[in-house]
């Protein structure tokens, strides 16, 4: 395309007052209000803000692929100093995919099933450029072998459901690159995938970001992926943008309240549950046509001050000697941004009590079969190989790893959803590895309960959130009358701190961490003793999971509850657990109190996680490791040690016997054990992965 | 691949021998038998001599038994009656029993006699089947690709004009069953007293009194005999399979990587052609298959309405005259289309869509 009247000291992408409105029968629902941002050459751009702020709506009107419903109704978004926002849509042709391309959340939907790999990158510059087939292939292989695929002539000949997960972002990344685009647009590409991963795919798209000198708008709701890829961050909340700026100066020194109660919100390194907890945002996000005069965030501000926040719109201001640095607030000068939050409640330590749980030895494994029609052969997927731990009363014990290294199994068969194949799970001293939930007596299962991932599925959408709970209580045998239960349930909404009102209600009408919260009551209305929470804030924002994960340890303190905590997220892990679980491929690969797992020695797989997981503060140092390569499928797991294949300490074992044998679970000082074939003394100088930087 | 279509024949195998038994059963109920009995004998014959002739003509014994001798897998009757001639299912009345095979039914290639053709039931058959065969590819031809196109046209832009006007029209010609639309097409094409023929032959467009011929033979396929029949039971199909494939469209015009495509400047011809039509045309492929049973409904009732003798206007024929055997022979052909379109069907599903495996 002719460029050349644009001056490359210019913002290559520059929004103005941009407002977008989707237009419903009812009404206009704006979506996007005065938003304003400036992307210069080579430049990566944050947009941050929790779901329903606007962000991802920002980055299709740059696409101008807003949908039938959507119109930009103000302002101007110029890209290379011309507005896009006129373009016919033969001119938005040519654009799109040569000089914007964009990455997309969730890889799998956004290939085309039917289409090999190669003919979809081909596309690309036989559209734009013409370039022959041939021609346009040999380039797709190369792109591919740049986005550091293995094998890129099998990859460019397969289909995208024979990749992984991250082997298809990947081929989303170097799909993007095909036509060497000068802005690229990435929203959450990383959200569906694993840590490790994840930290694969950020290199990657800096690495490329510098080779091609491309610029970056990068939508995520992670604070701490956002310090890691951009140097500009842009903040919204409810459709605005809120705060700008430099990513080091809006990390260090914001000056909007919602940036500073975002980053109180997320576990950091240093917070604790019981000394420094989390402090959540009050209230819920407003819905787009329900949004209060004047400041959109004043209802759930600290700083609010009647009269004057509600009054009027309030504009953009520039924080005086800053790199463009602004805020959308009108007390910035006046706060004192250095000063501790006021209301932390510091907590008692829950004490622990005797053990509630205990697993010996337990085993699933899984029988499938290859053939396209059922045929082929047998085999055998090893879920969970020979899980032993034990969990007190009143413990948090959580279980860390990435997808299909066996969690989730290991709680089907907690909750007696499988049976195991061995090993014995002993409840109380009852042992219940081999009874299915429907042989299961009411206590057994009303003690056992589980929190679910996802509080949008599990609510039935057809019947009252009191009737549920009701209906709860009613199959754990709770109460001898209706009116008793009825009665226990309003207890349930005062302990999972929703209003009674809420009884009434439809699961539609609830907010997800409401959702959650009514998933919390459902789980503890048999007054379970041990409680499963899978990944239980996983789908919540980032300002709403500290009040869930506070809720869940306020109810663990007074009940005494064990709570089994599954997650990937090593951040609220350290945040909220007493000891830690690090599964990898079906194996425990390491354990210990939650500082012992932090803190090196580390199994070479923790040690990895940990540094894959990005932080959110400037002060934190972190030491890159990049796991090669995908997690090898539970189905044909490496020889020897499980995680041979990936592991960076491999040469320092002599003899290859991490090639033949699974090594055993060596027992370190305090109870903190390790299964690696690794000598002492090399544990005993591993250096730790995160450092705090002295003030 | 080789297990599974095995399990699959077994299956089918299974149900075959379950629907045709319901038919032996159904068709060999002692009053049809002695309706068979007083047509094939004599109208006016006393209840003793129906009970005889019944058992003369191995229609005595348990149904079991005789669903065995039809099948082939137990010997045929053969008894000697009042006059001293041998007579056997396995060989005409009064030859030598014993230079006849012992068992004899349809996995011997015997289907038995019919009485309304006054011949073996096979061939006669078969030579139905022919011609249903070929009625059936004319439909095939003609309502696939429309049904397609109607579609995939649809689909493409949801709400859009093209796409109402399209459903309307699918959504009537769906809703109207064959003998409604055989009708209204007969009156209004090849009537030379209502409809358009007699104002075309006013004009002098035609020659003749009527545009369309009213009637079909499969001995003289024209144009103009085959046109109504096919469309009318094309009409049905098209419609159903046109919404089918509008729906799949539509879904997969929203599916992301549409979006993908669409974002990376593809053009919106080469969007639909290159990146949605395959994945669309995976749901309509099965409900093509599963047309295929709705076919041979359509065409009992087309090849009556225009006496196209083929092998619905057969069934017609051996229900409405009692002809045991060919109706059962009717039934075991109805049985074994449904069945192999079926596993067709769901094999060709794992080959368009390379991500499903069977389990």
């Amino acid at each position: 395309m002719a460029d050349t009247t644009w001056d490359p000291s210019k913002p290559i992408l520059e929004i103005e007052n941009l407002s977008i409105s989707f237009f419903t029968r009812l009404r206009e629902i704006p979506a996007v209000m005065d938003f304003s941002c400036a992307v210069m050459a080579g430049e990566a751009m944050g947009l941050v803000g929790e779901s329903g702020c606007g962000k991802s709506t920002v980055a299709l009107a740059v696409m101008r692929d807003l949908g039938k419903n959507g119109k930009i109704v103000a302002g101007s978004i110029k890209f290379k100093g011309r507005d896009l926002t006129h373009m016919t849509d033969e001119e938005l042709r040519h654009i799109r995919g040569s000089e914007i391309a964009m990455i997309y959340q969730e890889p799998m939907a956004s290939l085309n099933p039917a289409m090999k790999i190669g003919a979809q990158l081909a596309e690309v510059p036989m559209i734009h450029s013409g370039m022959a087939k041939e021609d346009a292939w040999n380039l797709a292989r190369q792109i591919v072998a740049d986005v550091r695929l293995p094998d890129p002539d099998r990859i460019i000949n397969a289909y995208p459901h024979q990749l992984s997960g991250g082997q298809q972002q990947r081929i989303v990344i170097a799909m993007a690159l095909m036509a060497k685009p000068a802005l690229l647009i990435l929203d959450e590409p990383t959200t569906a995938l694993d840590v490790t991963v994840e930290a694969g795919i950020v290199d990657l798209v800096k690495d490329l970001g510098e080779k091609y000198g491309t610029s970056m708008l990068f939508i995520s709701h992670n604070l701490g992926l956002v310090m890691d890829v951009c140097d500009r961050i842009c903040v919204m909340y409810s459709g605005e943008a809120v705060e700008t700026g430099n990513v080091v100066e809006v990390f260090d020194t914001m000056r909007h309240p919602y940036t500073q109660a975002l980053f109180r919100s997320i576990p950091l390194p240093g917070a604790d549950k019981n000394a420094r907890p989390l402090i959540s945002i009050p209230g819920n996000f407003p819905l787009p046509h329900e949004r209060p005069q004047g400041c959109n965030f004043g209802p759930r501000c600290d700083y609010f001050q009647a009269g004057r926040c509600d009054a009027t719109d309030i504009p953009m201001d520039p924080v005086p000697g800053s790199d463009r640095h602004a805020s959308r607030c009108l007390r910035w000068s006046e706060i004192d941004w250095d000063a501790p939050p006021a209301k932390r409640a510091v907590k008692e330590k829950a004490a622990v009590g005797k053990v509630v749980l205990k697993m010996e030895d337990l085993k699933k494994y899984y029988a499938i079969s290859s053939g396209a029609f059922g045929g082929g052969e047998k085999k055998v997927v090893k879920a969970n190989e020979t899980l032993s731990f034990e969990a007190r009363e009143g413990e948090t014990l959580a279980i860390v790893g990435e997808s299909g290294c066996g969690k989730s199994t290991f709680a089907k068969v907690l909750m007696g959803l499988e049976t195991a194949t061995s090993g014995s799970i002993m409840l109380f001293d009852e042992n219940v590895q081999s009874t299915p939930i429907q042989k299961r007596n009411v206590d057994t299962v009303s003690s056992v309960q589980m929190v679910f991932q996802n509080p949008f599925d599990t609510l039935n959408p057809s019947m009252t959130v009191g009737r549920q709970i009701i209906r709860a209580l009613e199959i754990f045998k709770q109460g001898t009358s209706d009116e008793d239960r009825q009665n226990r349930m309003l207890e349930l909404l005062d302990l999972v701190k929703l209003p009674r009102a809420f009884a009434e209600r439809m699961p539609r009408q609830l907010s997800g961490g409401q959702k959650q919260r009514v998933g919390i009551a459902r789980a503890f209305a048999g007054g379970a003793k041990v409680v499963v929470a899978d990944e239980p804030v996983s789908a919540l924002d980032v300002s709403v999971q500290a009040a869930v994960t506070d809720l869940l340890m306020d109810i663990q303190r007074e009940n005494r509850t064990t709570l089994l905590f599954i997650s990937h997220d090593l951040s609220i892990v350290r945040y909220l657990s007493d000891r830690v679980l690090v599964m990898y491929l079906g194996h425990v690969v390491e354990t210990g109190t939650t500082d012992q797992v932090f803190q090196p020695p580390y199994h070479p797989y923790t040690e990895a996680l940990l540094s894959a997981v990005p932080i959110a503060d400037t002060k934190v140092i972190r030491k890159r490791i990049v796991l090669e390569g995908d997690i090898p499928s539970a189905v044909n797991p490496p020889p020897g040690c499980p995680f041979q294949t990936r592991c960076r300490w491999k040469a320092q074992v002599p003899g290859g016997l991490c090639d033949r044998e699974v090594p055993p679970m060596v027992t370190l000082e305090g109870g903190h054990q390790i299964k690696c074939h690794l000598s002492p003394e090399v544990f005993a100088a591993m250096e730790p992965v995160i450092k705090v930087a002295a003030e | 691949m080789l297990i599974f279509v095995a399990r699959r024949l077994g299956l089918m195998l299974l149900s075959a021998l379950v629907l045709t038994f319901v038919v032996f059963y159904l068709t060999n109920l002692p009053p049809n038998l002695e309706k068979l009995a007083r047509s094939e004998g004599s109208v006016r014959m006393t209840d003793e001599a129906v009970a005889q002739w019944i058992i003369d003509n191995g229609y005595g014994g348990s149904v079991i038994g005789r669903y065995g001798q039809w099948l082939g897998v137990v010997p045929g009757w053969s008894n000697v009656d009042e006059k001293g001639v041998p007579r056997g299912r396995c060989f005409a009345a009064g030859s030598d029993p014993a230079l006849a095979p012992s068992y004899c039914g349809i996995l011997q290639g015997d289907w038995g006699y019919s009485t309304y053709f006054r011949g073996p039931v096979l061939p006669n058959l078969g030579e139905k089947l022919g011609a249903t065969g070929v009625l059936m590819l004319w439909v095939m031809i003609v309502m696939i690709p429309t049904s397609l196109l109607i579609g995939i046209l649809a689909g493409m832009r949801e709400g859009s004009r093209t796409d109402r006007v399209l459903s309307t029209f699918s959504i009537a010609t769906t809703a109207t069953p064959e003998y409604v639309s055989g009708v209204v097409l007969v009156a209004l094409l090849a009537s030379p007293v209502t409809g358009l023929s007699p104002l075309l032959s006013e004009w002098g467009v035609i020659d003749g009194k009527i545009l369309f011929q009213g009637a079909a033979s499969p001995d003289r396929i024209t144009f103009w005999s085959f046109t109504l029949p096919v469309l009318t039971i094309a009409l049905y199909g098209i419609g159903y399979i046109a919404r089918m494939t509008r729906a799949s469209m539509t879904e997969v015009m929203t599916a992301q990587y549409i979006r993908t495509a669409r974002l990376k400047g593809v053009g919106f011809r080469q969007v639909v052609l290159r990146h949605a039509l395959r994945n669309a045309l995976i749901a309509p492929f099965t409900v093509i298959m599963l047309q295929f049973p709705w076919l041979l409904n359509g065409v009992v009732i087309v090849e009556t309405l225009f006496n196209y003798k083929g092998f619905g206007w057969t069934l017609v024929v051996a229900a409405g005259n009692n002809d045991i055997n060919l109706l059962l022979g009717c039934s075991v052909v109805a049985v074994f289309v449904v069945l192999v379109t079926q596993l067709i069907s769901d094999i060709g599903y794992v080959f368009l869509n390379p991500r499903i495996r069977l389990s």
